[in-house]
């Protein structure tokens, strides 16, 4: 056919307007942890096209790679399709199909066992889980203390050092005012879990010409497009943060009016070396922290919206003793000349004019450039303020600073400093999400005492939570861990997240004592989210040699694909994928607010189950039955939520009027936040395109930790308990309570062993010190840093069997610096040894400029095992690509008759996956020219057909279009 | 039809900002995922699941290091997606022995006609940008469509006309539209950013702009105004500068 | 550029083809052919097939062959589809020549049109073929003055040395043919080294900085490729050749092609019978190892622009 286009020649005919789908659904990508809005379009049944749901708050219609590649992940032949119960050996891949019911009278038949004798026998950990409201409640309904979700591996210090500092954190819980930076600083970040709305603020703060400054050893992804790139050496962020802090101070470039009215600079701190309260806050009789009021020239209220604080200065309490502002003792440990650019120059590997010039601009940015919102708003003590001023300078940090082992110190010094510099949710700062800022610490304690946990019953509380002292850990009286992974105990006292990265190394040691199953769900821990994984694979097909029996007797793992843990489990729940099944995305879990609109989701089938697998939530609900939990089931002794997850979705309440989703609640669905359950939730959320948004009224947009409109209403909501200010800790007192305890105060004290550590770390202002492995490897051995950055195209081992996806990387190199290439005598492409002081891999190496010259890295989870995710035994992953987890270790290097402590944060637990040192050399021209180590393959399970050897996707759809 | 339109009535394409693209792929996948149910569909993938795996895309995201030569400054990192350019002088349509390749009148789209091309390569031995790749399982050559089948499509929503790569794009990195109206936006983000022409000594005259990565700073940028941390208190005791400040809460 | 069996073959068998029909043709014009029937059918039997065994070969790398004959209506602007249209038009007044040569007489007063046409043809086709490579300003190795006189001279030159050989071998009395066909080589090598001088000495205008545009920031590297494995662009167009490798192959082509053919020619002015046809023949041989072997170092040395985005 051909169209005359009217100048007389003829270009064929294109059909212009073809038919792109018979249906269009909405529902929540999950092909990452991001969470954006996605619109289906299919065509019998099957997905045409995965786009950004333009109306959805959180990407506003764009989509990334990774969701962009769904498709191939519903069309992957890695899909598990059937329960399975292991024959061979473990880690063999060697399994047989079973029915459901097997599966789950198999499951229920080893809990319930557990259940009656000894609950804590049980140790269940989540992965990527997105339902952890569900999977905790659940453990604590079971009576469990041993849950957590992957946080403690990820970033928990960052969550931590944000929640004991400021009542939230980056990680995805606060952003950048993208509308009004002037000047943005990030840290450490590749990629992050706002993966989408990062990259859309990037693109907005540059078109605007706002500056954007990357601090980062590497000069990829974001620190490509920064306007200046800060090449830290790593684990050395502190130092840098501080010594900003130092310029700032001395020139007076603080906020000091933002610090009285917003934080605890004011709050007088006694002084009384050796006391008991030594380091804690003066109060009064009333427990008010007291302040010196420079009006009435007396002790005063430091709460009360009258005074006017000293922030300097000595003071004497009523008892005679001394006292200073915390301000003070923050900036007499700031003021010090070690922290002066010059002196932190070498150690951070910068130059002393980077960083003065860094420590110009923010004063400049904040100060000078300062801005003011026409927006009327009352403060917490009921006065009204005509404008919202703003101090245009943001932060945004992740895991480059949160995944060392002085990680929690670092965030909470960048936090300090965003205290220091008055830019803490204010026009042009860094800004809340709700639900947060919640009271600092968050109310929430770990459950899990001594007699906590019983035969039997329920746990009183949730697994998880904030100890704000020693008397809120998990020990016995002898300080020992009551916990598998000995979270909140002497050895990492605020692991609010847990240390799933401890797990099986203490369930096979059984330190503190043994368990009988591990149930995972989400996590692929015999690989890629493990250190030391070929210890791991060991311990995990370990035995006990007298009984033959498994060192972790049973092991159940919920997975949708085959993925490399699956081959260590005995018992295999097959999960749906993330287009065929409901779920929510709750305020009660990891929400995805913005910061002027609390928001929640859910997710809907859009593809009908073509296997026999069941949603992992669902199943857990219905074990939860069977285990006869009494939340889960009815007075007469059925199942609750017979409807299985949606059911309880919309039917479970939290606290009376809160549930899993806060929208169109109420009998009628016109409650929202509070109501009772709406039996037409979901159908609400169908229709407003699978998500619920309410925006911020402008008055309660910022300075939400003293703004009572905003307080008021989060109150309401139940984010906060009331609508009391929430005050900024610059000084932790939380954290003095603990080196209290060290220091020989209190009925619960560190066990001798744990003491100097505890004393040390605790410390209520930040510090920074070297990371541990640096301090106890000789760096002449090991001369090298080595890191890993996620990809934007991969999301953890999961991209892997996504036929687009491994396209753009099937397989990893070692990248560094052309300079030190050359001076090694390396070349691109050369095949190298990399020895840490834990063990060795053999990978190829890549050159590049932008790196730092003293570190190496790779892209995060290439590497598979043969076999694994139904990919063939020579993919590029499984013979070229590498896991840099095998070189790090789980512990730290072995001392002289001391202890191994975790390779982690001393205070948060947060997995040290950054402070890995190496050194490098030339593989032997002998040596396979493949990546080392390489394991036996993993068979590929009864069930999964073979992966086919051409992908035509989309023929025939348009076969079925031009028909 | 291998002659080349003299004039089209709009110069559709798109232009790529370098100064806001992070590398994240999600244009060139989105393009596969749209492109592989669309208009030249299926574009096939050799060995999805093994070694070798190779498939058609229409879009491809390199990155590069560009090294100032003086050896003062490190490398620049820049990523820089690659695909049709919908030149003014195609040679790969010239080429073209069957007349499957053409370029329109209407908008100097550069198209392929599948059941007229003889799969014989040259056109893509006539691209210098690489942007035509083979499909050896159906034996014909594809390309990008400029999203032909979605930029007029009225079974789409408004919002949606405009191509995959575009919407997609999370930073905003790319924009669409006719480059032969000086007044189209895109036009103008030509001409305020010196948008540009790849290999320009060839004279293929793509439609395709590139605007460049604005210019990075060594180590910060200059202030608007003079620094003001000029001199630091000579002050042996800098808390004092505190001393008498008593704000109120 | 990846050197393709189908394509070098197509190539160095037409072209030869060619230049023993174009020879033909001029004789046949000068009356200078011997009248032998047999000779006649042998001789442009064997250029015809050498012609279509090429262009036969030619269709084996496309993706659909079945379709090939839509690649005749590109003329206007496709050298491909001219090179196509006027290989078919050659069959015409080769065919036409055969017929009268065999069944006719050489004296027939058509024969000297035809040969004419024939020659003409030929040489068009030739050098149509030769455009389809000059014509693509992406690939410097080709995109160059060099590439049609290479071309044409490679083809003459083959010519010549197979008519020797035919001479030879059905016995026709070689007279000044070995001399010409060892002229042809001198001009043809000759040519060839200044291609091969050319190519060494000069450098495509494009480099990495004109393909991105990034020049002024400085030199331009790859960090990394768009996709970890090779894609279609480096299978078809990111073939490399070792230098090294590339001189010896050279050397090679050199020798075979040019010296050895040359040195049996001449050879076969001092010799007679058996051993002169057998001469004639191995330089026939020599000359088509020679060919196939320069034809390939055309396309193995030849670097696509796309090849500056991959840092190769
Ligand atoms: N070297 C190094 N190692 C690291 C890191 C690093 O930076 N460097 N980062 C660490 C961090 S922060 C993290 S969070 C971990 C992440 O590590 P993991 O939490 O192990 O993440 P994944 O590899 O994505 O594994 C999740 C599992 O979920 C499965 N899955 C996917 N979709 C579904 C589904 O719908 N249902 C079910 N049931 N299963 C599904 C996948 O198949 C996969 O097996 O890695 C850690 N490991
Ligand atoms: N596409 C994609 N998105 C993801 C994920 C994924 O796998 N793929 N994973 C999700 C998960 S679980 C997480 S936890 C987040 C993590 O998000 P990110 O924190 O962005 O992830 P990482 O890749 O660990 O990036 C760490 C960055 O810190 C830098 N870095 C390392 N050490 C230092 C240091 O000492 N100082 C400084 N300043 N920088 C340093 C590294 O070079 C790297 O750029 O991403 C989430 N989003
Ligand atoms: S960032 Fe990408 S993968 Fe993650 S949820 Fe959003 S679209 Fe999906
Ligand atoms: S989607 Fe945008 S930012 Fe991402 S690679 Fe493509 S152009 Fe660059
Ligand atoms: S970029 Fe290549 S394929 Fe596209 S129009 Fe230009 S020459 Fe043709
Ligand atoms: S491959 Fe197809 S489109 Fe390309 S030149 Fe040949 S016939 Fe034309
Ligand atoms: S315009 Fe369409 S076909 Fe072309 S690169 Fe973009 S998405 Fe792909
Ligand atoms: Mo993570």
């Amino acid at each position: 056919m051909k169209s005359d286009t009217g100048s007389g020649r003829r270009t064929p005919y294109v059909d212009t307007s073809p038919h792109v789908a018979d249906e269009v659904k909405y529902t929540t990508c999950y092909m990452c942890a991001c969470r954006c809005g996605i619109k289906v379009h299919l065509q019998d049944g099957s997905i045409r096209y995965i786009q950004g749901n333009p109306d959805h708050p959180v990407n506003k219609g764009v989509l990334c790679a990774k969701g962009s590649a769904g498709i191939m992940t519903q069309n992957s032949p890695a899909k598990l399709t059937k329960p399975l119960k292991r024959v061979g050996p473990r880690g063999s891949g060697e399994f047989e199909e079973i029915e459901w019911e097997e599966a789950m009278e198999t499951a229920s038949d080893w809990l319930s066992r557990i259940r009656a004798t000894d609950p804590k026998k049980l140790a269940f950990f989540t992965g990527r889980d997105q339902s952890q409201a569900l999977t905790g409640w659940w453990a604590s309904q079971f009576g469990t203390p041993n849950y957590a979700a992957h946080g403690g591996f990820c970033s928990v210090n960052m969550a931590a050092a944000g929640l004991y500092s400021i009542g939230g954190s980056f990680w995805e819980f606060g952003e950048p005012d993208w509308e009004h930076t002037k000047y943005l600083m990030m840290f450490g970040v590749a990629e992050d879990h706002d993966s989408n709305p990062i990259k859309m603020g990037l693109g907005k703060l540059k078109t605007r010409g706002a500056k954007f400054v990357s601090v980062n050893p590497i000069r990829t992804g974001y620190s490509a497009i920064a306007d200046q790139w800060i090449s830290i050496r790593p684990g050395t962020d502190g130092l840098f943060v501080m010594s900003l802090i130092h310029q700032l101070m001395k020139s007076d470039n603080i906020d000091i009016e933002y610090l009285v009215r917003y934080t605890n600079a004011h709050w007088l701190v006694i002084n009384d070396p050796g006391a008991a309260d030594d380091g804690l806050f003066a109060r009064d009789k009333d427990g008010n922290p007291l302040c010196w009021d420079g009006k009435t020239k007396a002790l005063a209220n430091a709460r009360s919206p009258e005074v006017s604080p000293a922030v300097v200065g000595d003071y004497e309490l009523p008892d005679g003793r001394k006292a200073q502002p915390s301000f003070n003792l923050v900036a007499s440990r700031y003021l010090d000349d070690k922290y002066a650019p010059a002196n932190v120059a070498e150690q951070t590997g910068l130059d002393q004019e980077t960083i003065e010039q860094a420590a110009r601009e923010l004063a400049h940015y904040a100060f000078k450039e300062e801005i003011e919102l026409d927006i009327e708003w009352t403060d917490w003590a009921g006065r009204k303020h005509s404008t919202m001023k703003g101090r245009p300078v943001a932060f945004h940090a992740m895991r480059g600073i949160s995944a060392h082992s002085n990680g929690f110190h670092t965030c909470r010094a960048l936090h300090l400093l965003q205290m220091l510099l008055g830019s803490i949710d204010c026009p042009g700062g860094f800004r809340h999400k709700p639900p947060f800022p919640k009271p600092i610490p968050p109310g929430l304690k770990p459950a899990g005492k001594p007699g906590q946990v019983n035969a039997d019953t329920p746990l009183p509380g949730p697994p998880l939570g904030f100890p704000v002292s020693p008397e809120d850990l998990l020990v016995d009286a002898d300080g020992k861990p009551q916990r598998i992974d000995k979270a909140f105990s002497w050895e990492f006292p605020l692991s609010a997240h847990g240390l799933m990265h401890l797990v099986i190394t203490n369930a096979w040691k059984g330190d503190p004592y043994p368990i009988d199953t591990l149930m995972m769900f989400m996590a692929n821990m015999s690989w890629n989210s493990s250190m030391n994984t070929s210890g791991m694979i060991d311990m995990l097909t370990d035995k006990n040699e007298e009984t033959g029996e498994y060192k972790i007797p049973r092991i159940i793992y919920a997975d949708a694909y085959y993925s490399e843990t699956v081959a260590y489990a005995d018992l295999i729940l097959p999960d749906t994928t993330y287009l065929e099944r409901y779920d929510c995305i709750s305020l009660l879990d990891r929400p995805i607010c913005e910061a002027d609109a609390c928001q929640d989701a859910i997710r809907q089938p859009i593809i009908e189950l073509d296997r026999d697998v069941r949603p992992f939530q669902s199943v857990l609900l219905d074990l939860g039955a069977r285990l006869g939990l009494g939340a889960m089931l009815n007075e007469d002794g059925g199942p609750k939520y017979p409807g299985g997850y949606p059911d309880y979705i919309v039917n479970h309440e939290r606290a009376p009027g809160i549930g899993s989703l806060a929208g169109w609640r109420g009998k009628n669905g016109d409650k929202h936040g509070r109501g009772e359950p709406n039996p037409n939730q979901l159908e609400k959320y169908i229709e407003n395109k699978a998500f619920w948004s309410h925006k911020l009224k402008p008055a309660q947009r910022y300075y939400k930790m003293a703004n009572k409109d905003y307080l008021d209403w989060a109150t309401e909501m139940g984010f906060v308990g009331s609508s009391e200010q929430i005050v900024m800790e610059i000084y932790s007192e939380a954290l003095q309570k603990f080196r209290l305890a060290a220091r020989g105060h209190g009925d619960i004290q560190p066990p001798e062993e744990h003491r100097a550590r505890v004393e040390a770390y605790f410390d209520p202002i930040p510090i920074w010190y070297e990371p541990f492995e640096e301090a106890m490897v000789d760096t002449n051995d090991y001369p090298f840093h080595a890191l890993t950055q996620r990809p934007m195209h991969m999301y953890h081992s999961w991209g892997g069997h996504n036929a687009w996806l491994r396209q753009v990387t099937g397989s990893n190199k070692l990248y560094m610096n052309t300079k030190t290439g050359a001076k090694l005598g390396l070349e691109d492409d050369d095949w190298v040894w990399v020895t840490s002081h834990h063990g060795r891999i053999r990978v190829q190496l890549g050159l590049m400029d932008g790196v730092n010259e003293n570190t190496v890295w790779t892209w995060n989870a290439i590497g598979k095992r043969k076999g694994a995710w139904n990919l063939d035994e020579d993919a590029g992953e499984a013979k070229k690509g590498f896991l840099l987890n095998h070189v790090i270790s789980d512990l730290l290097p072995a001392r002289e008759g001391g202890y191994r402590y975790a390779n982690a944060d001393p205070v948060t637990g947060q997995a040290a996956w950054y402070d890995l040192r190496v050194q490098i050399e030339k593989a032997g021209p002998e040596e396979a020219e493949e990546s080392y180590p390489q394991f036996d393959a993993v068979k590929r399970p009864e069930g999964l057909k073979p992966a086919p050897n051409v992908l035509r996707y989309g023929k025939s759809l348009r076969e079925k279009r031009e028909d | 039809m291998t002659e080349l339109p003299v004039q089209t009535e709009t110069r559709l394409g798109l232009v790529i900002d370098l100064d806001i693209c992070v590398g994240c792929h999600a244009c060139s996948v989105n393009c596969k995922e749209w492109n592989a149910g669309g208009h030249m569909a299926p574009l096939t993938d050799l060995n999805p699941y093994g070694k070798g795996q190779d498939g058609v895309w229409f879009n491809r995201v390199h990155t590069f290091e560009a090294v100032p030569e003086n050896g003062d400054g490190c490398a620049q990192t820049v990523h820089f997606p690659r695909s049709c350019l919908h030149c003014e002088n195609a040679a790969c349509v010239t080429v073209c022995p069957t007349g499957a390749s053409f370029k329109r009148d209407e908008d100097g789209i550069v198209l392929i006609d599948e059941s007229r091309c003889i799969g014989c390569k040259l056109c893509s031995w006539a691209c210098p940008y690489g942007a035509r790749e083979f499909d050896s399982d159906v034996g014909v050559m594809k390309k990008c469509t400029l999203c032909i089948d979605r930029i007029y499509n009225e079974n789409l929503e408004e919002i949606d006309r405009v191509p995959a790569c575009v919407s997609t794009c999370p930073a905003s990195a790319r924009h669409f539209g006719d480059l032969g109206d000086p007044n189209s936006d895109v036009s103008k983000l030509v001409k305020d950013r010196g948008g540009y022409d790849l290999m320009p000594e060839l004279n293929y005259k793509p439609t395709n702009k590139y605007l460049p990565p604005r210019p990075r700073a060594k180590a910060a940028a200059q202030l608007p105004s003079a620094p003001i941390i000029e001199t630091l208190p000579s002050n042996d005791q800098p808390l004092l500068q505190w001393v008498d400040k008593f704000l109120s809460r | 550029m990846q050197p393709a069996f189908s394509v070098i073959f197509f190539t160095v068998s037409t072209g030869t083809g060619y230049g023993l029909l174009f020879l033909f043709g001029l004789l046949g014009a000068a009356g200078k052919l011997p009248a032998d029937p047999t000779f006649g059918f042998i001789g442009m039997a064997l250029g015809i097939v050498l012609v279509g065994a090429g262009l036969l070969s030619s269709m084996l790398h496309l993706g659909h062959p079945e379709r090939a004959w839509r690649a005749f209506s590109q003329w206007k602007t496709s050298w491909l589809s001219r090179e196509g249209v006027a290989s078919v038009i050659s069959f015409i007044p080769s065919l036409a020549m055969m017929y009268l040569w065999v069944f006719e007489s050489t004296s027939h007063p058509m024969f000297t049109l035809f040969g004419l046409a024939t020659a003409l043809m030929a040489f068009v086709t030739v050098y149509c073929t030769a455009m389809i490579y000059r014509s693509l300003p992406p690939i410097h190795q080709w995109a160059n003055g060099w590439t049609l006189p290479n071309y044409l001279f490679m083809g003459l030159a083959g010519g010549g040395v197979v008519l020797v050989g035919l001479y030879g071998v059905v016995g026709v009395p070689l007279t000044l043919a070995p001399i010409f066909a060892v002229g042809a080589l001198f001009v043809a090598w000759g040519v060839k080294s200044g291609y091969w001088r050319f190519i060494d000495n000069s450098k495509s205008k494009s480099t990495a900085e004109t393909a991105t545009g990034l020049g002024h920031i400085g030199k331009v590297t790859q960090m990394e490729a768009p996709h970890t494995e090779d894609n279609y662009l480096l299978k078809e167009m990111g073939f490399q050749i070792g230098r090294k490798h590339g001189d010896k192959l050279r050397r090679y082509a050199n020798v075979l092609t040019f010296l050895l053919p040359i040195l049996l020619l001449g050879g076969t002015q001092q010799t007679t019978g058996y051993v002169s046809s057998g001469l004639s023949l191995l330089a026939v041989l020599s000359f088509a190892l020679g060919a196939i072997t320069e034809r390939w170092l055309f396309f193995a040395q030849a670097e696509h622009t796309v090849t500056l985005y991959y840092g190769r």
